[in-house]
């Protein structure tokens, strides 16, 4: 059976098919392949393959201790996880974090249109806008914790504008009704600067002209953002909103940092979970943390698929 | 058409003029409340550390601790000192070292034949290179610690290197460097009877060096950052872990000085935000997001 070639694709050679490769090119290829696809084969793909697996049965604890390998269990883990009230709110709290994609896109964007014009300073507001992007979380998390004490900066202008008065100042992150939606406010400010320069890449290529055109109709910015700006970035924006999903589900290292998923759990993420179950306290239960690793994973991948439907839709109602 | 359409554009009323430099005002007071919003911590924590603490005042004394009167140096020498900080330094700078060597070398040898090798399968390792872009990472970090425990490397530097050495995005970076360079330099030095190995360290190498220095600044960003998998790898070896991890352990002790933690804050920003600043540019065509 000779090897199928898609027609067109390549001139008809008189040449056998077998002799397209070289023996030499080929050993010389894998050869320089080869310390990549071992190291992504050890720790890229065995541990999905074999983490995958750990799901399904009882791992880590005592059998870990007893030097006993994973014992298959089928779907126990799973029925562990659903009725488990520390799971359920894990999953709600990763799925509320979601609040966060159409916040940070929306404002990635604008932010991005107000840099993209040729004033000056626009490279400095770019540049500074970036920082916290190449800025670690371990000192966002020391920063952060500054802005959210009790007696931090957060109270104390809010207090100035008379919005808190002074008596009853709280730490952001000690209070179980703001702690979420502080930790968020890291994310956000860790990742717009990196969204608005994926939306600076989009916004060069919608010409000058449609712009000069709407404003000659008499079209407010307002109008022009939602009916020029926004329906030609849409790739951008599918691409970006792809991006900010998973990573919102995936949340785990601002939760670690900020407030280890407390108080009374309400920063509890998914993948803290996991973590938590796996390497926080002594049971090490590596079965159970890797079920709940699967069933984060399966979320996100609903969520991109839904993703692309979402927008593919409105694509079409519009134009 | 652009010509029909600009003309009149040039010839604007004078009271369009004053709508005009209204919204581009209006524009600034935006930008400037967005740069308060991202550089303010920063501000604040340079403030704390150069604050002299002798003189007594808290970090939350407002607005006093945000303009300090007495500047000093001192909680930078007392945080190096007092907290060991040179052992960190140099635990950031060997892990951080090993792994941009190790990315620019493993990157290289692999992009080496996907730019210029025809062979058997190479759609295949295509494919899968691509997929580690895509594929759920929900469970690795619990099979990693495991695989580097039986290994014997969990608790070392190497061991929180090997695992992110080998990525897509410097694959294609490589790979697409090495396609731009001309077949016909290849063909004449093949010619000349250079071997392979002799053809990717003479020529392309040399020829790629701005792609390497790109792969080379995006690596010592993430990895200098990086805190949750050298945290998890190096939670047996407290003495081994990076600066990202130790300033977290300093904030976390009983009896912690706010002002030497603003100091140890702003030793570990500092090499960061300096090849930031030298490499703007990289950081601003947006390279990083359209691969990743």
């Amino acid at each position: 059976m000779a090897r199928s070639q898609p027609p067109g694709t390549q001139p008809p050679t008189a040449s056998a098919p077998r002799s397209r490769y070289s023996l030499r090119d080929t050993l010389l290829s894998y050869a320089f392949l080869a310390p990549a696809l071992i190291l992504l084969t050890l720790f890229t793909f065995y541990p999905l393959a074999y983490g995958s697996y750990l799901g399904f049965t009882e791992y880590g604890g005592a059998r870990f201790a007893q030097g006993l390998g994973p014992r298959w269990t089928g779907l126990e883990n799973f029925r562990t996880l659903a009725a488990d009230p520390l799971f359920l709110t894990a999953l709600g709290n990763s799925v509320k974090y979601l609040v966060i994609v159409p916040v940070l896109q929306l404002a990635s964007l604008s932010v991005a249109v107000l840099v993209n014009k040729n004033l000056p300073g626009m490279a400095f507001f770019r540049a500074a806008y970036y920082i916290p992007v190449v800025t670690s979380i371990s000192l966002a998390a020391v920063m952060w914790d500054w802005v959210y004490n009790k007696e931090g900066t957060l109270n104390w202008a809010l207090g100035v504008v008379r919005i808190i008065p002074e008596g009853s100042f709280f730490g952001w992150l000690n209070n179980e009704q703001t702690a979420f939606w502080a930790v968020m406010l890291v994310t956000f400010w860790r990742g717009f600067g990196y969204y608005m320069v994926l939306y600076l890449a989009g916004l060069q290529g919608i010409p000058a002209e449609l712009e000069e055109a709407a404003v000659l109709d008499g079209a407010s910015s307002w109008k022009r953002f939602w009916s020029i700006t926004v329906p030609l970035m849409k790739p951008t924006i599918l691409l970006c909103s792809l991006l900010s999903t998973i990573a919102a589900l995936r949340v785990l290292e601002e939760v670690l940092v900020l407030t280890n998923g407390g108080p009374l759990n309400s920063t509890y993420t998914a993948l803290m979970y996991v973590y938590s179950k796996a390497f926080q306290g002594f049971n090490f239960d590596y079965g159970l943390a890797s079920a709940a690793g699967l069933v984060v994973a399966v979320v996100a991948l609903l969520l991109s698929v839904a993703n692309f439907r979402l927008f593919r839709e409105s694509d079409g109602g519009e134009s | 058409m652009s010509l029909v359409i600009r003309a009149p554009a040039r010839t604007a009323a004078p009271r369009r003029r004053n709508v005009k430099l209204g919204r581009v005002i209006l524009r600034y007071v935006f930008l400037i409340a967005v740069l308060i919003f991202a550089v303010f911590p920063f501000l604040w924590t340079l403030a704390i550390a150069l604050t002299d603490k002798t003189a007594g005042g808290s970090i939350y004394n407002f607005p006093a601790s945000l303009f300090p009167r007495a500047v000093t140096l001192h909680n930078f020498a007392d945080v190096y000192r007092t907290f060991s900080l040179g052992k960190y330094i140099w635990n950031s700078v060997s892990i951080t070292g090993m792994t941009i060597i190790g990315t620019l070398l493993i990157s290289a040898l692999a992009a080496y034949p996907l730019a210029r090798f025809r062979f058997p399968g190479k759609g295949i390792i295509f494919a899968v290179i691509i997929a580690t872009l895509v594929l759920p990472g929900e469970t690795t970090f619990i099979v990693n610690t495991l695989t580097l425990k039986n290994m014997g490397l969990l608790g070392t530097h190497l061991g929180v290197v090997l695992p992110t050495v080998a990525a897509a995005f410097g694959i294609f970076l490589m790979r697409q460097a090495f396609l731009s360079i001309p077949q016909a330099l290849l063909e004449a030095s093949r010619l000349d009877g250079a071997g392979e190995l002799t053809i990717l360290t003479r020529i392309m190498l040399p020829l790629s060096v701005p792609s390497l220095a790109a792969l080379g600044i995006f690596t010592l960003v993430g990895t200098w950052n990086a805190y949750f998998w050298p945290m998890l790898a190096l939670s047996g070896a407290p003495d081994a872990v990076p600066l990202s991890v130790a300033v977290l352990k300093l904030k976390g002790q009983f009896n912690y000085d706010p002002f030497n933690i603003a100091a140890g804050s702003i030793i570990m920003m500092i090499p960061v935000l300096l090849v930031f600043l030298a490499a703007q540019r990289l950081f601003m065509r947006g390279m990083e997001g359209a691969v990743k």
